[in-house]
């Protein structure tokens, strides 16, 4: 258990991974709700973050640090467009279910 | 971005067309806030009058040698100037094409035009980018302005389900590209492009932790290519999206495209080109055979031309895997022309549709030649191109592309290329067919604006004469990539 008082750079990126890849499992076989959709996408951005985070500090270079608030910007601006379609696609099929999805299919 | 010191270069002259773009973006959307509902052409003529400013002052400012800016995060060489040029051009004739479309679904608003404005200038940040910052920002600039344009159409369930598809899709994609430079990052120690590139030169980096970093950037920019298997998204936004929309997405974008994946494998990773070449090969392998073959069974214009981009966009990634300055100039040449034949495309689908009908259906084309000879004939030349019939420009392209996989040993995958064109000229020619010797289901007269039919007759032509004097156009794209690469 020495890693929780003495994590290194592959700790960092171990999490990083295990946490981009519970976002990418949460878009593809998340199957009820557009929301949770939302969600993992933020959750994606979080784990690079994270990655830049570990990055930096251990290469001690700033510019990973400076990156990653851009990625939080650009990440708020992308929620509120998200959510902005959200509410859309709520008033016109009144549902955000991922499987009412499915008008445009051949 | 050097640490220590604060970069010493902060010359706006190379940005000066992405100023002026920013600039006028914002002068229309303040001048359409005052403008009455009557004066709405108002505010499309002076988004004309930027984009087409725009595009003659990054011919202004062209430049022989490259130049940096901005502590070297921003790049303005030839090939920028070029490509930066006819995204100008591309996206003014999408606004051209879709104008009378536009206005007939209440989208003839501000918030169209500074979108598009805004796309164009994320467009043309991802294409001057010398900084891995720079090429995100760029990319997502573009492809937010993109989901709202998509969404525009508020009252139409499939615009908003397409752009909810795009959006979760190219969110995705934005994460994938950002992992993938977590990792050249931790494996290079910096976020500049050129920098990057001298230190993988260098050697002593992890190659372990940076071929990983360039899976997951190739799996990005297939996913904004949309190359099979990253395909998923482009046939649902393409038939989701108002047509107007689906034109600008499946042009100028593609453009961008090419200069972002130019930037980053080619400016960054040249030295990792054998990973990446077998990766590009798969993916334009996939995307040449899965394209053409579902194209078939499509009924659906526009979904039918979707599935011909992702068949397109490997044959310009089977040029772009040789990895030499022939190769990059085929691809370059490839996706100027695919622009071009776009445009023409789906300016003929935004033609023949009118309030409150959309034209998307194969059998809207049927019997066009007895309602429009002229148009007719432009609507051949077209899918001459896509299909890569001489003297068209689609086979010089195709050609070029061929030529350049060949020169590198390829010829299972040219012969592959070959077979996979063949399968698709009988699509293309389907609608050919149904032109000219079907008669028309809808005898309502064609009703264009005349600058429009002007442009398109222009276009279309410019098919036929770029098909019989290449030379010059080809030429281009190897100097402007021989200087910068």
């Amino acid at each position: 258990m020495s890693f929780i008082w003495h994590p290194t750079l592959t700790h960092y990126l171990v999490l990083g991974a295990i946490l981009f890849a519970i976002s990418v499992i949460g878009i593809f076989l998340n199957r009820r709700n557009v929301i949770l959709m939302l969600m993992a996408i933020e959750l994606m951005l979080l784990a690079v973050n994270l990655n830049f985070i570990a990055f930096s500090h251990y290469l001690n270079d700033p510019a990973g640090q400076v990156f990653v608030f851009f990625i939080l910007t650009v990440a708020a601006a992308e929620s509120a467009i998200g959510l902005a379609i959200l509410v859309l696609l709520f008033r016109t099929v009144r549902s955000i279910d991922v499987e009412d999805l499915s008008t445009l299919k051949h | 971005m050097t640490t220590g010191a604060l970069p010493v270069n902060f010359d706006f002259v190379p940005a000066l067309p992405e100023i002026a773009l920013l600039v006028g973006a914002c002068v229309v959307l303040l001048v359409d806030l005052v403008l009455p509902e009557t004066r709405r052409s108002w505010s499309y003529w002076l988004t004309q009058l930027v984009v087409v400013s725009t595009a003659w002052l990054s011919l202004y400012v062209f430049h022989e040698a490259p130049a940096h800016t901005f502590g070297n995060t921003f790049i303005a060489d030839t090939l920028a100037d070029v490509l930066k040029f006819l995204s100008c051009v591309t996206v003014a004739l999408t606004l051209a094409y879709s104008r009378s479309y536009l206005a007939a679904r209440g989208l003839f608003r501000g918030e169209t035009f500074a979108l598009m404005m805004f796309a164009l200038l994320g467009m043309m940040v991802m294409i001057s980018a010398n900084h891995f910052l720079l090429l995100y920002l760029g990319l997502e600039l573009m492809s937010l302005s993109l989901y709202a344009m998509i969404a525009l159409q508020r009252d139409s369930g499939q615009a908003v389900e397409a752009a909810m598809k795009y959006f979760v899709l190219g969110a995705l994609a934005s994460g994938l590209l950002l992992y993938g430079m977590s990792m050249i990052y931790g494996a290079t120690g910096t976020l500049d492009v050129a920098r990057v590139a001298t230190t993988v030169f260098a050697g002593g980096v992890n190659k372990t932790m940076l071929a990983f970093g360039l899976v997951f950037v190739v799996s990005a920019i297939a996913f904004k290519l949309g190359a099979v298997p990253y395909h998923m998204w482009l046939p649902d936004v393409y038939e989701g999206a108002p047509t107007a929309m689906t034109l600008f997405v499946g042009s100028a974008p593609k453009l961008a495209a090419f200069g972002f994946m130019t930037r980053l494998l080619v400016g960054s990773l040249a030295a990792m080109a054998f990973d990446w070449q077998g990766m590009l090969l798969i993916l334009s392998l996939l995307s040449m055979i899965a394209g053409n073959v579902i194209a078939i069974s499509q009924t659906n214009i526009k979904r039918m031309l979707a599935y011909s981009t992702i068949a397109n966009m490997g044959y310009m990634l089977m040029g772009f895997l040789a990895a030499n300055i022939n190769g990059y100039s085929a691809a370059m040449f490839y996706t100027i022309t695919y622009v071009m034949t776009t445009l023409v495309s789906f300016g003929m689908v935004l033609l023949l549709s009118r309030a409150g009908f959309e034209a998307d259906q194969l059998d809207d084309f049927k019997g066009l030649n007895q309602r429009s000879p002229w148009y007719a004939f432009l609507m051949l030349l077209t899918m001459f191109s896509l299909a890569g019939i001489p003297p068209t420009v689609g086979f010089y392209a195709k050609f070029a592309v061929i030529e350049a996989a060949v020169d590198v040993g390829l010829v299972w995958l040219a012969v592959v290329a070959v077979m996979a064109s063949l399968i698709g000229a009988f699509y293309y020619l389907r609608i050919v067919k149904l032109m000219y010797f079907d008669d028309p289901v809808d005898d309502a007269p064609l009703e264009a604006r005349s600058d429009t039919r002007v442009l398109l007759s222009i276009n279309g032509l410019a098919l036929l004469l770029l098909g019989i004097f290449p030379q010059w156009l080809l030429g281009m794209c190897v100097v402007a990539l021989t200087r910068s690469y």
